[in-house]
């Protein structure tokens, strides 16, 4: 007998240590296969991407919970992660089971009817990872793998059944700044990814991987090279470490296979610092999905000089302007305007610009091309001192926006009346280091007009035929979260420091239910169904840039913040009792 | 554009390698395992291919090995980096500096593991509270690991009106003259200490670090 034990425990002792992942529990029963029709055309009781439709429109077509029955809504499972930090990704449903991902790089299988764990993914992180942004948006779904897009800058593929590792790829190194967080985008058996790390002065990139092999298929820098049309809007070696980083899931258009992807900030921060236009930060890029080549772009703004990383690639709708229906593109834009573009096959046009927050910075836009002219005293500079509105984390910053095609309406999870202050500085880039370009100790947020204003978060709801607000809920504080539309004429959002998980009714914003949860939410909520029963779930886990804006709203002393957000991460289920 | 990625990213035959670093990489824990993962890595990304280096060879590599009883610093970025930080480079009140530890007799610059990296600053040794007291130079040198213990992040920030550490990641502040405790944000303790000593008026290391350098709870 205890010859048997020191045998198990000789077993265990080397499984553990040569387990490559703590893959656990009971695996999944008949999975589905993800294939290209069912990510083109998913049913409407899944979840399989980012923000479920490639079309980037974060919408549920679920509609038994309602605006008549979302007050009975209730909790039926919870499920803690284990793990601290900002639980940004959506819980993601593939016929009954649910993948989440967490901070750290772990992703878990859960039964989505019973919180029954199926297994758990846990990828050993390197020691002295440095970690800025500590979260994960979610996997890409590939038949019966999933994709993990980790901060030690590994591309990760998963058997989903069972959560083993098929392959593990190094996409570049962490040590340099470069990490990835973002859900990887799926099109015909291609991985895609983009990189992190534009505070840390990399040179941006998406790249595609063959999802069986895991050898990479292309990689687009998305600062022009020597040569390439687009470096002559740089000066001198400052492309090599112009950010442009692309850390946020693309969209895509089936009918011309082309991704949409979002494109952030120029590095460092003050503009003076990179002279020129910058292509192709703060733009929208047209992809070819097979090749990586550049089909188009749109530059909403030149020569960032504010952090406005725009990142959230625009949701692709049709829109009625001047008498026609446009293919367009709609983006509520970080640097606070609402843009309209139209996608044709000859490129990307403007249609409209309109700020849906306070903005001192724009003075005008060009009607032909939508390019602004700057206000020269909101524009950070070295060696000035400089207040902005809104900060640099935007009107709104990553969270997804959501569009109903039901009721027509854009919903944006917005933040006005918060403005920043930079000043700016030279100094050598040191590698792993955070190059802002900014004094570190004046880099405050203040309020606009300096007093505490009638709110900060404001959920809008915008008719984009008319280019109009219909309806705003506003919040004392800060919102920070993605934004889900049902056909059940919902919309669902967390983001306040107060730990609510909202419901609104998608036609007038009144409130109709509210339910507080553990932590802060910052991630999307997504529906999914399972044996004919609606489920709404989220993950609820305060961190990284909402806590970052936590704790400069208390330290301005703004009344009515929430200054101890409790951390630690819960997947939420909830169900009409 | 198209493809031209950085060729060290590992292509093709690379399949089996990067089976191999993950493997190899989830044995690893804390400790002089690390090193071998730290190395694996490189290895993976410089090359393509990842090789089993013994744990035992890498764990005696200098360069990764933290800080010892003895070592001087050297700064370790700026016009001044890798000579050594002596009385005169540091002014009482003035902003901390980025230094390695470095071995004295070899020269051996301790910069294999970003773990390594030390913040050194001059505090009024009258201000220090008896256990920093106790870690400090006579002339009011103090030492503490740089790396933020709530994600790693350096810790390069400086609120020079209040003598404070602070992380530009995620806010975390920490005083020196107390032990580097925690006064603001989610760090979850303090930065290890690396106590001093005074040989020919600079600051040496008197013994290694005073806790776990690293993310999380101690």
């Amino acid at each position: 007998m205890k010859e048997a034990h020191i045998r198990w425990l000789g077993l265990a002792i080397s499984g553990l240590m040569l387990a490559p992942v703590a893959a656990s529990a009971q695996g999944v029963k008949n999975y589905a296969p993800v294939t290209q029709e069912r990510l083109t055309n998913p049913e409407p009781g899944n979840w399989l991407q980012y923000r479920r439709t490639y079309d980037g429109m974060n919408y549920s077509p679920l509609d038994k919970i309602n605006t008549t029955n979302v007050k009975n809504l209730v909790p039926v499972w919870t499920f803690s992660t284990g793990v601290n930090e900002g639980h940004q990704a959506p819980p993601m449903v593939n016929n009954g089971v649910m993948f989440i991902t967490t901070p750290q790089a772990q992703v878990l299988a859960l039964d989505a009817k019973t919180g029954d764990l199926l297994w758990r993914y846990k990828r050993q992180l390197p020691e002295d990872l440095f970690q800025l942004h500590p979260t994960n948006r979610g996997v890409g779904m590939w038949q019966d793998m999933l994709f993990l897009a980790t901060v030690d800058h590994f591309l990760v593929a998963l058997d989903a059944k069972t959560g083993k590792e098929l392959w593990a790829k190094p996409v570049g190194d962490y040590k340099k700044g470069y990490y990835l967080t973002l859900a990887p985008q799926v099109i015909n058996g291609k991985i895609i990814i983009g990189t992190s790390g534009g505070e840390f002065g990399v040179r941006g990139y998406i790249a595609a991987y063959d999802a069986k092999t895991g050898n990479q298929l292309w990689r687009t820098y998305t600062i022009p090279g020597p040569g390439e049309p687009g470096h002559d809007t740089w000066k001198g070696d400052d492309w090599k470490t112009g950010g442009g980083s692309a850390w946020m899931t693309g969209n895509y258009d089936p009918a011309t296979n082309t991704a949409y992807w979002g494109i952030g900030n120029a590095a460092p921060w003050p503009g003076d610092a990179h002279p020129g236009d910058n292509l192709y930060t703060t733009s929208v890029l047209a992809l070819d999905p097979d090749t990586g080549k550049i089909k188009h772009h749109h530059q909403y703004h030149h020569n960032d000089s504010w952090d406005w990383d725009e990142v959230d690639p625009p949701i692709l709708m049709d829109v009625q302007r001047g008498g026609r229906s446009v293919k367009a593109l709609v983006h509520p834009g970080r640097n606070g305007y609402l843009w309209t573009l139209e996608r044709t096959p000859e490129g990307i046009g403007f249609v409209s610009g309109v700020p849906y927050v306070h903005q001192d910075v724009f003075a005008s836009l060009d009607p032909k091309t939508g390019r602004p002219t700057y206000n020269d005293k909101t524009v950070p500079k070295v060696g000035k001192d400089v207040t902005f509105c809104p900060s640099l984390w935007g009107g709104k910053d990553w969270a997804s926006a959501t569009y109903s095609p039901k009721t027509k309406l854009l919903y944006i999870p917005a933040n006005d009346n918060i403005c920043g202050r930079l000043v700016g500085e030279k100094k050598p880039i040191v590698e792993g280091q955070l190059w802002l370009g900014a004094e570190l100790e004046k880099l405050d947020l203040s309020m606009r007009d300096k007093k505490v204003p009638e709110y900060m978060g404001e959920l809008q709801a915008w008719d984009m035929n008319g280019n109009k607000k219909v309806w705003s809920y506003k919040f004392p504080t800060q919102l920070f979260a993605s934004a889900m539309a049902t056909a059940g004429d919902l919309v669902f959002v967390g983001g306040t420091s107060d730990r609510y998980f909202r419901a609104f009714s998608a036609q007038t914003g009144e409130l109709l239910w509210q339910h507080r949860t553990n932590s802060g939410i910052s991630g999307g909520p997504t529906a999914f169904e399972v044996d004919g029963t609606q489920y709404i779930a989220v993950q609820s886990g305060w961190g990284v840039d909402a806590q970052r804006i936590q704790d400069s709203l208390t330290k301005l002393g703004i009344p009515g913040v929430n200054p101890d957000v409790p951390q630690g991460g819960v997947v939420w289920v909830f169900a009409v009792k | 554009m198209g493809e031209e990625g950085p060729k060290t990213v590992n292509d093709g035959p690379g399949n089996a390698a990067c089976g191999c670093v993950s493997r190899c990489v989830a044995s690893d824990g804390d400790g002089p395992q690390s090193a071998d993962r730290r190395a694996v890595l490189a290895g993976a990304l410089a090359s393509g291919v990842a090789l089993a280096v013994p744990a035992s060879a890498l764990a005696a590599d200098p360069k990764m090995t933290r800080p010892q009883a003895g070592d001087v610093f050297v700064f370790a970025t700026g016009d001044k980096a890798r000579s050594v930080i002596g009385d005169a480079d540091l002014a009482v009140g003035a902003p901390p500096v980025l230094a390695w530890p470095m071995d004295p007799q070899s020269k051996v610059i301790r910069d294999g593991s970003r773990l390594n990296q030390v913040l050194l600053v001059r505090l009024d040794t009258a201000k220090l509270d008896e256990t920093t007291k106790s870690r400090a130079t006579e002339g009011g040198f103090v030492a503490y690991s740089a790396s933020c213990t709530h994600a790693l992040c350096p810790v390069t920030g400086w609120h020079a009106d209040k003598r404070i550490f602070h992380c530009p990641c995620h806010n975390s502040e920490f005083d020196p003259s107390i032990g580097a405790k925690v006064v603001f944000g989610p760090a979850p303790r303090p930065l290890p200490a690396l106590p001093l000593k005074t040989v020919d008026g600079a600051p040496v290391a008197a013994q290694g670090f005073t806790g776990k350098v690293g993310a999380g709870s101690a």
